[in-house]
């Protein structure tokens, strides 16, 4: 009779998912795209990756000690930041670009706005963005540096990215673009290195598909009706493979923190996205659009929410008189 | 300090009420001119004139101007000065008005010179009136030019026009352009309110506790209302 009876308030079953592992998977999925992106591009690949990195978790780190705040450097986000936005740099940019990205990201972007999860952009793009507006010239320019292992095979000189061909009308070769033997930034050359690492993270279900397909599949209809190339499958191919929007469809739009949580808010947003990247592709002045397009349909994600909130079971619908 | 004398006004104007940093006034010419010290500098003594100006004339005419007309008044006092401080500045210093351009026309519809006439000119005297004007206008001045001061330095490299940076600095374009002054501004008033009502707090009682019945009036935003929610909660407990 001396057995004590446990009484607990709820939660009484608790997920064994939680942010750091989320995020640890993240990183793992982003290692293909990382370790082609340093292959292609050599160990100044490596030391922006690297810089930038340690920027996010120092600046992380730092912040919070200063504000007297839990320090949560251990949850893996700030390594995300860091790793998506060295991926998101041409390699030959100075290594005070990436310090300068870190620190705007950690501390505008996600800090002074509470956080993980208060943010309400993806602050690896929103720094990307700042950086591109403020090094215009560094951030476009993609020559290789020295000493990169893999054989880039478009032209070297120039420095061209496949959308940057594409504008002027040329035409690109769709294989290079799968294996990611092309100009562009640190992480979004191969296109089959991203599609591992998405594979991975879609089956552990720390992604779904709704807002990855939503967002190449509105885009593609985008390109197809206003691209003016019709269904010229080298064209449509070369789009969807090229510049950044396959590492921007499935790691950078699927960011939990400024994504719709509603089921249909996914796919409104999703379908925002494919639209804007093409706007911003095809009518736009800069070659590339998908971080734009990202960053700005973060800042719809309230808007998007509050209308596709399902009804509660039992709200709405008529009275029964 | 003794309410409505000038060195009273002149420290309200500068600090406790900064037109930009606390009241957060005129943010057209704020974030519009500011891409360099030197503008800054130049717009807010361009305000701080019209505003000491036009705080005189409509403290003097605060008897006769009736009641119902009062802001078509106020402009067409304004209007005036501005008129007449666009012309001297296109004569004496073009240099000045031409990289200010539309932004000095638009000091008639500042709200801080149609505040200052609203809020103080029109129910103070003379004096204490201009005295108000030039401590709000060099509140302004102040803010402005800080806020050049920082761009002009992260977004070109100079200060006051003179390169200060080394040879090897690029500078970061966007705090010359207008995302850039929100940033310097936002930071500005944040590094202000640390300390502003940090010291305000400790002032008030010595404590932490929040002595205000609600939150709608207070300025201290950094207790979330948790102060007095949780006085609300005790009263609720006391009730039952």
């Amino acid at each position: 009779m001396s057995e004590l009876i446990h009484v607990s308030s709820s939660p009484h079953i608790r997920s064994k998912v939680k942010t750091d592992y989320i995020m640890l998977m993240v990183v793992i999925a982003l290692l293909p795209a990382t370790v082609f992106g340093i292959y292609n591009f050599g160990p100044r690949a490596l030391m922006l990756i690297c810089i930038s990195v340690a920027t996010c978790g120092l600046t992380e780190y730092v912040y919070e000690r200063l504000m007297k705040l839990p320090v949560t450097i251990g949850d893996f986000s700030a390594i995300v930041t860091g790793l998506l936005l060295a991926l998101n740099l041409p390699a030959s940019v100075s290594w005070y670009v990436p310090v300068i990205g870190g620190v705007f990201a950690i501390i505008i972007v996600k800090q002074l706005f509470g956080g993980l999860g208060q943010n309400f952009m993806n602050p690896a793009l929103a720094a990307r963005c700042f950086l591109l507006i403020s090094f215009s010239g560094q951030m476009t320019d993609f020559s290789v540096p020295e000493g990169a292992f893999g054989k880039i095979a478009v032209d070297t000189v120039s420095g061209a990215t496949p959308l940057a061909l594409l504008k002027s009308g040329e035409s690109v070769d769709v294989v290079s673009l799968l294996v990611g033997n092309v100009q562009g930034t640190i992480g979004e050359t191969s296109v089959i290195a991203i599609l591992i690492g998405a594979i991975f993270l879609l089956c552990l279900k720390i992604i779904d598909l709704r807002i990855p397909l939503s967002y190449l599949g509105s885009f593609l209809v985008f390109i197809i009706i206003f691209g003016g190339h019709g269904l010229d499958i080298n064209y449509i191919l070369g789009h969807l493979f090229g510049g950044g929007l396959m590492l921007g469809a499935w790691f950078m739009a699927t960011d939990y923190v400024t994504s719709p949580i509603t089921k249909k808010g996914q796919i409104v947003y999703g379908i925002i996205l494919g639209i804007l990247t093409g706007l911003f592709r095809i009518f736009g002045g800069s070659a590339e659009g998908v971080s734009y397009a990202i960053i700005f349909s973060n800042l719809l994600v309230p808007l998007i929410e509050r209308v596709t909130m399902p009804t509660a079971f039992g709200k709405g619908g008529k009275r029964n008189g | 300090m003794k309410p409505n004398t000038p060195l009273e006004r002149l420290y309200n104007g500068i600090i406790k009420e900064n037109p930009t940093f606390v009241l957060i006034l005129g943010m057209c010419p704020t974030l519009a001119v500011t891409t360099s010290a030197m503008n800054g500098l130049g717009m807010g003594l361009t305000t701080m004139v019209i505003l000491a100006m036009s705080n005189m004339m409509i403290s003097l005419l605060r008897k006769v101007i009736p009641d119902g007309v009062r802001m078509p008044a106020y402009i067409v006092v304004v209007a005036s000065f501005v008129t007449i401080v666009e012309l001297l500045l296109e004569g004496f210093i073009p240099s000045l008005y031409d990289a200010l351009g539309i932004y000095i026309p638009l000091i008639v519809v500042n709200c801080i010179i149609l505040g200052r006439a609203e809020a103080y000119a029109s129910k103070n005297k003379v004096v204490a009136s201009i005295f108000d004007g030039i401590g709000m206008g060099l509140g302004f001045t102040i803010a402005l030019t800080l806020i050049g001061l920082f761009r002009e330095i992260l977004g070109a490299g100079q200060i006051f026009g003179f390169t200060v940076m080394p040879e090897a600095y690029e500078p970061i374009t966007i705090f010359i352009l207008a995302p850039g002054a929100f940033f310097v501004l936002a930071m500005l008033i944040a590094f202000q309110n640390k300390f502003k009502i940090g010291s305000a707090r400790v002032k008030e009682d010595g404590t932490t506790a929040c002595s205000k019945s609600s939150c709608m009036n207070c300025a201290n935003t950094l207790c979330a209302g948790k102060t007095a929610a949780g006085l609300q909660d005790e009263k609720g407990g006391s009730a039952k």
